[in-house]
C-alpha cells in the first residue's frame, strides 16, 4: 500500500544561536492518517525536530540551515508560526503550558485563533466528548487543574484548532500509569475517529509504540532506527533502551533517568 | 454631607479615567513587556486632535469625538508597527528609550504646531447633565467623565471577558509561547494593545482637558500619573490597574477637597512612594499561581 506523505521531513540540520548544531541531517515521513513515534534520550533532539515543524524555532533563535520540510506540497522550514498553524499543523508543547489566568473553556477557546470569526461552539462539544474532566472545570481556573486535567486542556485546545497534523510532545510526562494509557487510548481515538495525524514524541517508548503505526529513533541529532511499531517493539536494541527490558533482564527505565524532571502529579 | 458626595462623585469619575488610560499601559505592559513612557504624549494628541477637529474644523462635537478616538487608534497601530516591531527582541533599555523618544517627539512636535498656550473646547456640555440633588451640585463634566467611564470600563470589560480577541489577548499576556503554538498572531496582539492604549489615552486627554483646559504641557505630564495607578495596582494585573486608579482618583480629590488643593497633584506620588517601599510589586499584582 503506497501511502500518501503527509509530512516529509528531508535531510534537515538545525542550529540554534548560529553556532550550536542540534539536527542533522534528520529525514522523516509521516503519512497521512497514521501516528508516527519519535523516541530518544534526553537531549536527542525530539523536542527541536518538532519545534522545526512548527515554526517555534524561530522566536528561539533556532534555524533549519540544510535541507527542507515539506507539508502537502508547501516548503515550510523556517516559516513563523503563524503560517504554518493556519496550515493546519498544531504543536502541543512538552510540559503542558496552559494559560494559568484563564478559564479552561477560555483556553480552549485560544484555540480558535486559527480560524477566528467562525463558529466553535460544535468543536468545544466534541473536546468534552473527549475529555470529559473537562466539562466539570469549565469555569475554573487552568492554573489550578491537576496535571491529568491540564494535559487534557491542551490536547484540547489543539484539537479546537481542527489540526490535520498534531504534533504531541511527551504527553505521558509526570501522569499516573492509569492516566497514561488513558491518555494514550483518547489520542488513538482521535486519530481513528477525527482522521487526525499525529507525530508523538515520547520517553514512554512502551505506550508509545503500542499505538504507533511507524516508530523513528534519535540520538544525538540523528535518526539511529526507524520501522514498523510491532517491528521496533521486537527490536532487541529497543528493548534494552526503550521498553527497560535489558539484556541482562535488569530494569532500565527512562523514568529512571528522567525522574529529576518528573513532577509527580495526580488527577 | 453634600460636600462629601461631591468630592465622591467628582473622585469616581477621574478614577474610572485614570484607570481606563491604566488599563491601556497595562495592556501593553503585559502583552508586551514594554513600559510606555509616551503616555501622556498620547495623552495630548488625543486632546489637540479633538481641538482642531472640533474647533477648527467646526465638526459636530459628536463626530469630532468619533473620529479622534478612531484617529488615536490607528496612531497606536502605526506606532507598533513602525517604531517598536523592528525592536521586538531588543533589551528592554532600548524599548524604554524608544517610547521616551516617541513621547518627546509628540510634545515637540504639539508645541512646534500648537504653542504653550492654553486653549479650551467650547462649552457643549448640555446644562442639563449637571447634576442636582439637593445642596449638593456635581459639574456636567464629571457627570459625563463618570458615564463615558463607566461605559468604556463596561466595553472592555466585556471585550477582554467574552470576545475571542480578548481572550487571544489574554493569552498572549499569560503564556506567550503557548499562544504563539496556537497560532495566535502576536504581533497583531502588540498592535492592538497599543491602538487600544492611544484610545483610552485621546479620551482622558480629553475629559481633562474638558476640565483643566488643553496645554501641551500639562496635558502630557498628566500621563505620569499613570505610573502611581499601575504601581499602586501592580503592573502586571488589568483589575488592579482599575482598582488603583479608582483609588488614586478618589484620594486625589478627598485631599484636594479636605486638605489642601496644593497638596493635591502631589499625594499620588506619595503614595508610589509608600507602595514601592512596602509593596513593589502592588497592592493587587496578580497572585502567581504555582501548583506543584
Ligand atoms: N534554544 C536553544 N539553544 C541552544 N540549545 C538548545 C536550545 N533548545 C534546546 N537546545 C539543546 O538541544 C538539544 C536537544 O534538545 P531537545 O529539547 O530537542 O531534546 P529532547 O530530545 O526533546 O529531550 P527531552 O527528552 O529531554 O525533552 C539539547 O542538548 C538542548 O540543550
Ligand atoms: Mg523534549
Amino acid at each position: 500500500m503506497e501511502d500518501n506523505i503527509l509530512l516529509k521531513i528531508n535531510n534537515i540540520s538545525v542550529v540554534y544561536s548560529d553556532v550550536i548544531q542540534i539536527l542533522k541531517a534528520v529525514s522523516l515521513d509521516i503519512p497521512e492518517g497514521q501516528i508516527v513515534s519519535l523516541l530518544g534520550s534526553n537531549g536527542a533532539g525530539k523536542t527541536t525536530t518538532l519545534k522545526a515543524v512548527s515554526g517555534i524555532l524561530k522566536p528561539e533563535n533556532g534555524k533549519v540551515t540544510e535541507g527542507t520540510i515539506n507539508y502537502e506540497g508547501h516548503n515550510i522550514q523556517n516559516s513563523s508560526p503563524e503560517r504554518v498553524t493556519r496550515l493546519g499543523i498544531i504543536q502541543v508543547m512538552e510540559g503542558r503550558q496552559p494559560f494559568k489566568y484563564l478559564t479552561v473553556e477560555e483556553n480552549l477557546r485560544v484555540g480558535t485563533a486559527t480560524r477566528w470569526g467562525k463558529p466553535y461552539k460544535k468543536d468545544l462539544e466534541m473536546v468534552y466528548h473527549y475529555f470529559a474532566p473537562l466539562v466539570y472545570r469549565k469555569h475554573s481556573l487552568a492554573g489550578y487543574c491537576s496535571g491529568g486535567e491540564l494535559q487534557m486542556l491542551v490536547m484540547g485546545r489543539a484539537l479546537m484548532a481542527q489540526p490535520r497534523l498534531l504534533l504531541l510532545d511527551e504527553p505521558s510526562l509526570g501522569l499516573a500509569p492509569m492516566l497514561v494509557k488513558e491518555i494514550f487510548e483518547i489520542v488513538k481515538r482521535i486519530n481513528k475517529e477525527q482522521r487526525t495525524t499525529l507525530m508523538l514524541v515520547e520517553q514512554n517508548a512502551n505506550m508509545a509504540l503500542q499505538i504507533a503505526n511507524f516508530g523513528y529513533v534519535m540520538e544525538n541529532g540523528k535518526i539511529v532506527l526507524e520501522g514498523d511499531a510491532k517491528d521496533l517493539r521486537e527490536n532487541p536494541d529497543v528493548k534494552e533502551f526503550y521498553l527497560g527490558v535489558a539484556a541482562t533482564g535488569a530494569i532500565k527505565t527512562y523514568k529512571d533517568v528522567k525522574s529529576y524532571k518528573r513532577r509527580k502529579r495526580w488527577l | 454631607m453634600e460636600f462629601f458626595f461631591q468630592i465622591l462623585i467628582n473622585g469616581l469619575s477621574i478614577g474610572f479615567l485614570y484607570a481606563l488610560t491604566a488599563l491601556g499601559f497595562v495592556m501593553i505592559f503585559k502583552s508586551s513587556s514594554v513600559l510606555n513612557f509616551a503616555h501622556g504624549g498620547l495623552m495630548a494628541i488625543g486632546a489637540f486632535l479633538f481641538l482642531v477637529l472640533s474647533v477648527w474644523a467646526r465638526l459636530p462635537i459628536w463626530l469630532a469625538f468619533i473620529l479622534t478616538l478612531a484617529g488615536s487608534f490607528s496612531l497606536g497601530f502605526i506606532i507598533e508597527r513602525f517604531f517598536l516591531r523592528p525592536l521586538i527582541g531588543e533589551a528592554l533599555i532600548e524599548v524604554i528609550m524608544l517610547t521616551l523618544g516617541l513621547f518627546i517627539m509628540f510634545r515637540g512636535l504639539l508645541l512646534f504646531i500648537f504653542g504653550g498656550d492654553i486653549y479650551s473646547y467650547p462649552d457643549f456640555l448640555p446644562p442639563a447633565l449637571t447634576f442636582h440633588w439637593g445642596p449638593i451640585e456635581v459639574a456636567g463634566v464629571y457627570v459625563a467623565t463618570f458615564i463615558i467611564g463607566l461605559i468604556f470600563l463596561g466595553l472592555f470589560g466585556f471585550f477582554f471577558k467574552y470576545s475571542s480577541q480578548g481572550i487571544y489577548m489574554r493569552s498572549v499576556a499569560d503564556n506567550q509561547p503557548a499562544a504563539m503554538a496556537l497560532g495566535v498572531h502576536v504581533r497583531r496582539v502588540f498592535a492592538l494593545s497599543w491602538a487600544i492604549a492611544a484610545l483610552v489615552c485621546a479620551m482622558s486627554g480629553i475629559v481633562l482637558g474638558i476640565i483643566n483646559g488643553i496645554n501641551v504641557h500639562e496635558v502630557s505630564d498628566l500621563g505620569i500619573k499613570v505610573f502611581p495607578v499601575v504601581i499602586l495596582g501592580g503592573l502586571d494585573s488589568i483589575g488592579g490597574a482599575i482598582l488603583g486608579g479608582i483609588i488614586i482618583g478618589l484620594l486625589e480629590t478627598f485631599t484636594g477637597g479636605y486638605i489642601s488643593s496644593g497638596l493635591r497633584e502631589v499625594v499620588p506620588y506619595i503614595v508610589l512612594i509608600i507602595i514601592l517601599l512596602i509593596k513593589p510589586y502592588g497592592l493587587f499584582g496578580l497572585v502567581e499561581i504555582e501548583r506543584v
